[in-house]
């Protein structure tokens, strides 16, 4: 009896299980399947870029990379002057960014009132927001003058008439250039590197920083004897993210950059890097021809490069394994 | 307090201890080095600031002046005629929207991958890595790769590979916001639906996605912040049109790509067009974010 009564319900049960199974088997699926598609994506993205180089790769070997010919009309093609372009603007604006950023993770970490930590947080934020190509038409109107009528004359004038460095600031006062371009590449990347330091700052065991307070340290010897030392790998990880995005970043640059495909001694020279001149030329490369396998080829290049730094960033900003 | 501060003065007057000199020296020091430090971040944040502040200040300033409502209404046309930005403004809602539209569920499945299905596999720790590479790969390649796929075998540039493009700069922000925001739930939340008898994609889609939902919109409008502003992906995708077009197998004119080309170009109107645009596409980007933030913060 009570056997009949028990036994509809085993078997709608049994169907529920069926069901909930086979919805969990097309979900897990449909989740790992997205998981592998994003894989895909990166070897598609090498493979695409790759195949497009190969043309050029092919024309001009190994060689391209330091070749420092630029002649869409010779067909002569080499990637040394952007590659020097790329790092030369990328490492100054480090140069100039990191200790900025520093500044402002030390300030929202350790001297900002906490009622003044959030909106600075959030402007600091809202300026990694403001899109790259407003970065570029503000240093095209605003800051390419500023360099061209103040700046570079009175720094050709002072420090480009000594001897040993006056070459590296000599030259005539353009505006653009690769300093100018790394300039607005610091003012770019210094609220990434800001930001990332202040969320690494925040990882310190808090019972550290107070025994330093503790014993009388002041704020700046936390700092530097405490949060720096633990936090020290993660700060270079948060530098090679800045290094990364100015390897890159493309809209920022191309204005201001001067457009020469010549190495320059000067840092107030014009030059260009891999994606600007990429941006610039690719509009005027017919689909096929070797000029625009070229440009493909240093896009592979910087893909290569970012691909280090980013791997590398990756590496020393992992969490921490748990003690 | 002003005793014990005083205390070691009077005694270094009274002279026996040298010791005593030496560390208020010492002491003086290192106060005076902590100040100068205190100095030099305020500096640097001030430095931040006042970026900010200059570039929104030049943006108001002169995107204001051009701003009317034939911005909004018509055309791009050619330099010396009146014209607005109307097709730019519609070609890059579209291929916003269509960018997030793909880009997102995406994104979406494979942060719950990561979170809910992958702790600790190889195949999870790779995914992990691969879009952490993606989130940061310069955008200008990905509209080379694009290009290469979409563009150069169907002969034309189109909207679709602009929103393409999109897309795959939308995965990997949605993929960070997703998973950290499922590791935040409690363990014992899962464990209670479990305990329900629920399946594990139940559990997942009636319980987790509502518990975050405020966090998943967040990541979703911070991509629609970050691709609304892009420039480079879309110049070797959907290019640009000055005519008024909506056809998606067709180029695709976008308010950055016409800031860009306006703002280069020697026409002063052109110019004064392009400070209106990048006026727009900055306070959008910003108000976006504003929102996402604010929708965060009310958990």
């Amino acid at each position: 009896m009570s056997s009949a009564a028990l036994s509809p319900a085993p078997s709608a049960q049994a169907r529920r299980d069926a069901r909930s199974a086979l919805g969990d088997r097309i979900f897990a699926g449909l989740c790992k399947g997205a998981g592998i598609f994003v894989l895909i994506l990166l070897g598609a993205i090498i493979v695409e870029l790759f195949i497009g180089a190969l043309p050029a790769f092919r024309a001009f070997g190994v060689p391209f990379v330091w070749g420092a010919n630029w002649d869409p009309v010779a067909e002569e093609f080499g990637a040394l002057v952007p590659i020097y372009g790329t790092i030369i603007t990328s490492i100054l604006a480090l140069m100039m960014a990191v200790p900025i950023a520093f500044g402002i993770a030390f300030f929202l970490t350790e001297i900002a009132p906490m009622s003044l930590r959030r909106p600075i947080g959030t402007a600091v934020e809202l300026l990694a927001a403001v899109p790259s190509i407003i970065y570029g038409m503000w240093g095209f109107f605003v800051i390419v003058p500023l360099m061209a009528q103040h700046v570079q004359p009175l720094v050709i004038d002072t420090v480009g008439e000594l001897p040993v460095i006056g070459w590296l600031f000599s030259g005539p006062p353009f505006g653009t250039g690769l300093f100018t371009a790394a300039l607005i590449l610091a003012v770019m990347v210094i609220p990434f590197i800001a930001a990332t330091m202040r969320d690494v700052f925040l990882t310190v065991p808090p019972v550290f920083k107070e025994s330093a307070y503790g014993v009388g340290a002041t704020r700046w010897e936390v700092m530097w004897n405490i949060v720096i030392p633990y936090t020290r790998k993660s700060v270079v990880g948060g530098i090679m993210l800045g290094l990364g995005r100015a390897l890159g970043e493309t809209m920022a640059v191309t204005f201001v950059i001067g457009n020469a495909n010549r190495i320059a001694t000067s840092i107030f020279g014009p030059g260009n890097t891999i994606a600007s001149l990429v941006a610039l030329e690719f509009g005027e490369s017919e689909m096929g021809s070797l000029k625009l396998s070229a440009l493909l080829a240093l896009g592979f290049i910087l893909f290569v490069l970012s691909f280090i730094v980013l791997a590398i960033s990756r590496f020393l900003l992992r969490p921490k394994q748990s003690h | 307090m002003s005793t014990t501060m005083n205390a070691p003065a009077r005694h270094a007057r009274s002279g026996p201890s040298k010791d005593m000199a030496v560390s208020l020296a010492l002491g003086r020091r290192r106060k005076r080095r902590d100040r100068i430090m205190l100095w030099l971040a305020l500096a640097a944040t001030a430095i931040g600031l006042a970026f900010l502040v200059s570039i929104l200040a030049t943006l108001l300033w002169r995107g204001t002046q051009a701003l009317s409502l034939e911005v909004f209404t018509d055309v791009t046309r050619p330099p010396g005629s009146e014209g607005g930005l109307a097709n730019a403004i519609v070609g890059t809602l579209i291929q916003t929207a269509l960018g997030t539209l793909i880009g997102a569920p995406i994104g979406l499945l494979v942060g719950t991958y990561l979170a809910e299905y992958a702790q600790g596999s190889r195949l999870g720790n790779a995914v992990r890595f691969v879009s952490d590479i993606l989130l940061s790969a310069p955008s200008i390649l990905i509209g080379l790769f694009v290009y290469q796929l979409l563009v150069l075998p169907f002969r034309g540039f189109s909207g679709i590979a602009g929103a393409v493009a999109l897309a795959v700069i939308v995965i990997p922000i949605v993929v960070r916001t997703t998973e950290d925001m499922l590791q935040l739930i409690p363990n014992t939340l899962r464990e209670a639906t479990f305990a329900l008898g629920a399946p594990k994609w139940k559990m997942i889609l009636l319980v987790c996605y509502p518990a975050v939902r405020p966090g998943l919109i967040t990541g979703v409008l911070l991509a629609v912040a970050r691709i609304a502003g892009e420039t480079a992906p879309l110049l070797f995708t959907s290019l640009g049109n000055l005519n008024w077009s909506t056809d998606l197998t067709k180029a695709m004119s976008s308010l950055p790509v016409t800031i860009y080309a306006y703002a280069g170009s020697p026409y002063s109107d052109w110019i004064a067009l392009a400070w209106t645009g990048a006026l727009l596409i900055t306070v959008g980007v910003l108000f976006i974010n504003i929102i996402a933030r604010f929708a965060l913060r009310q958990r």
